[in-house]
């Protein structure tokens, strides 16, 4: 099953990211994870939040603009090789891992990563068959 | 070293009484005006509107009596429009960026190549150059008139020319060193930074044998010249011209550097309130239009350059009775002028319009760095642009940039900035912020 992940571009000074987690608290919304990739200028910052709608509203209101894309959370056996047989399953189906980090639900035996793949329906299917565990919001976020 | 100037038969028309001055001017314009009026359409209608002929011209006065031209005529006659010349009788053209994405075009005959050589060898020998002169020409080469345009004037005075183009820092400096040039023509803000360079190379400006600084293409000040000669042996010499009139070689200072003597044999300068439009007394500041009095191919009457500055009739220390204009810090239009090339905004915002989502809001930002300008635009981001990986927003920024550099020719540096950072405006909206300080040496 596909998350939904947000993605905002941030000016790369102090102070950006305060102003954005001012916003969410404002609206009272919780970050399940995050992840900040930087370049010289700005920042984009993605997030998943289980009320990703809401958090696009609050967000936009604020005159930021917000990106949404399909991302995959799959549970990783957290042991030697857990990754990079997921990874062989992936580059066997020529699907591109454009980025992915972690998610703050490991458990002992398994971590969670959130991957952004070129072709996430696709890679659904493949992992699914090679009995790789997709999470799905219920799973990740608690009901 | 004081340099003799020895009078040159070349230059008689540089010390014309003033009357015999305005009589040629007078028979010249009148020429034109009948050129213009029977070979150029677009011109003949204008005069038709307003119930004129060529026989309403029997004063130099007469003049205020016809119409302007403006850099928008050129793109709406687009390519040839205004030439007066069949095309076998035109030998060249040149071009700069027009603000549409297409240029505007100027054309020459022969006869005036050779004027335009003339007021040249004319400027230079008035500055003392000789051909013994070695002469790097860094001007860009091609479209530009910069380039060719100083390249045949000092070939023609017989100074030996080195064709450099602009560009390859490193290479000028070489050149210069090695070759013995003794006069560089090129942008002031580029000279600085060819000054600073040779410094960082170890190499000092004041061992060359560089004598003369041909400078143009871009406005500049009194302590850029006082820069540039403090810090090499060079006399700092002011050329005033455009592509429209002729190139440079309109106007270009003497040895005594007091303002660009106009070549007013064959340009005609008016000074206008560029609000209303009326000429105003000599010495007022305004708006600097020109009439060519000879031009075969393209002629230009009334020709609005946007360009403010004033016009003084008191004689020059060199004798000239050629008016003098004051060096050109400021235009009358939202035109900037980068690295010698004349940029409109509305030039970005057709290299932006290529690329979906980036309009409306833009800025562009200049700077001085180094010295030497950088252009910066500014574009604010929304839905349609951003996305979630950094190579897909650099991808987006080398598009920016690659489109505005394929109209301007100039590199651009791309920022991506927050929605609704940009100004707005109910008027006008600035859209250009020169940050470069004329003023300040860095």
């Amino acid at each position: 099953m596909k998350l939904k992940q947000l993605s905002i571009m941030i000016p790369n000074q102090p102070g950006a990211l305060v102003h954005i987690c001012g916003i969410l608290q404002k609206a009272q919304i919780n970050i399940s994870t995050l992840t900040l990739a930087d370049t010289a200028d700005f920042g984009i910052l993605r997030l998943i939040i289980k009320d990703w709608e809401a958090a696009k509203k609050a967000l936009e209101s604020n005159a930021l603009v917000v990106k949404v894309s399909d991302v995959l959370a799959i549970s990783i056996p957290n042991e030697p090789g857990g990754l990079l047989s997921i990874l062989n399953t992936l580059n066997s189906n020529q699907i591109n891992v454009e980025y992915m980090y972690g998610f703050s639900l490991a458990t002992g035996k398994q971590s969670v990563q959130i991957f952004r793949l070129n072709d996430p329906d696709h890679a659904i299917e493949i992992l699914n068959k090679a009995h790789v565990c997709v999470l799905g919001a219920g799973e990740l976020f608690g009901n | 070293m004081a340099n003799k100037i020895v009078f040159d038969p070349v230059n008689a028309p540089d010390f014309l009484p003033v009357e015999k001055l305005r009589e040629l001017q007078l028979t010249r314009l009148q020429q034109t005006v009948l050129r213009a009026y029977e070979r150029v359409p677009f011109f003949r209608a204008k005069m038709e509107e307003r119930n004129l002929t060529p026989n309403d011209i029997q004063k130099l006065e007469d003049i205020a009596k016809l119409p302007f031209s403006i850099k928008k005529d050129l793109r709406d006659t687009y390519p040839f429009g205004l030439f007066a010349s069949p095309m076998n009788e035109v030998v060249r053209v040149h071009a700069s960026s027009g603000t549409t994405g297409k240029p505007i075009v100027v054309g020459y005959t022969k006869e005036d190549l050779r004027v335009w050589e003339e007021v040249i060898v004319r400027g230079m020998k008035s500055v003392g150059m000789t051909s013994n002169d070695i002469v790097q020409v860094s001007y860009g080469y091609g479209l530009f008139t910069g380039g060719l345009g100083a390249h045949y004037g000092a070939e023609a005075l017989g100074a030996t020319v080195v064709p450099a183009s602009g560009g390859n820092t490193h290479r000028q400096i070489m050149l210069m060193k090695d070759f013995g040039v003794t006069t560089i023509c090129c942008t002031p803000s580029y000279f600085i930074h060819l000054i600073d360079q040779a410094q960082s190379m170890g190499i000092d400006m004041k061992s060359l044998s560089l004598k003369y600084g041909i400078f143009g293409a871009e406005p500049w000040t009194q302590e850029m010249r006082k820069y540039i000669e403090a810090n090499t042996n060079i006399k700092a010499i002011d050329i005033y011209g455009l592509s429209e009139i002729i190139g440079p070689g309109v106007a270009m200072e003497c040895i005594h550097q007091a303002g660009p003597h106009i070549f007013e044999d064959y340009f005609y300068p008016e000074i206008i309130d560029p609000d209303t439009g009326e000429v105003l007394p000599e010495g007022e500041q305004g708006e600097l239009v020109l009439t060519t009095l000879s031009k075969a191919a393209m002629p230009m009457i009334r020709y609005r350059t946007r360009d403010l500055t004033s016009l003084t009739s008191e004689r020059c220390a060199c004798g000239r009775t050629l008016r003098r204009i004051k060096r050109i810090s400021t235009r009358s239009d939202d035109m900037f002028i980068i690295r010698g090339v004349n940029v409109f905004p509305t030039q970005i915002e057709t290299a932006l319009l290529s690329i979906e989502g980036t309009l409306p809001h833009y800025q562009i930002v200049l700077r001085r760095e180094h010295n030497l300008d950088t252009l910066e635009v500014q574009v604010e981001i929304n839905d349609k642009l951003i996305g979630d990986t950094v190579s897909e927003v650099t991808a987006l920024e080398k598009r920016i940039s690659r489109s505005v550099e394929q109209i301007i020719g100039i590199h651009a540096i791309i920022k991506l900035v927050q929605p609704d950072t940009l100004q707005r405006s109910e008027g006008k909206i600035k859209r250009v912020c020169d940050l470069r300080d004329p003023h300040k040496i860095n």
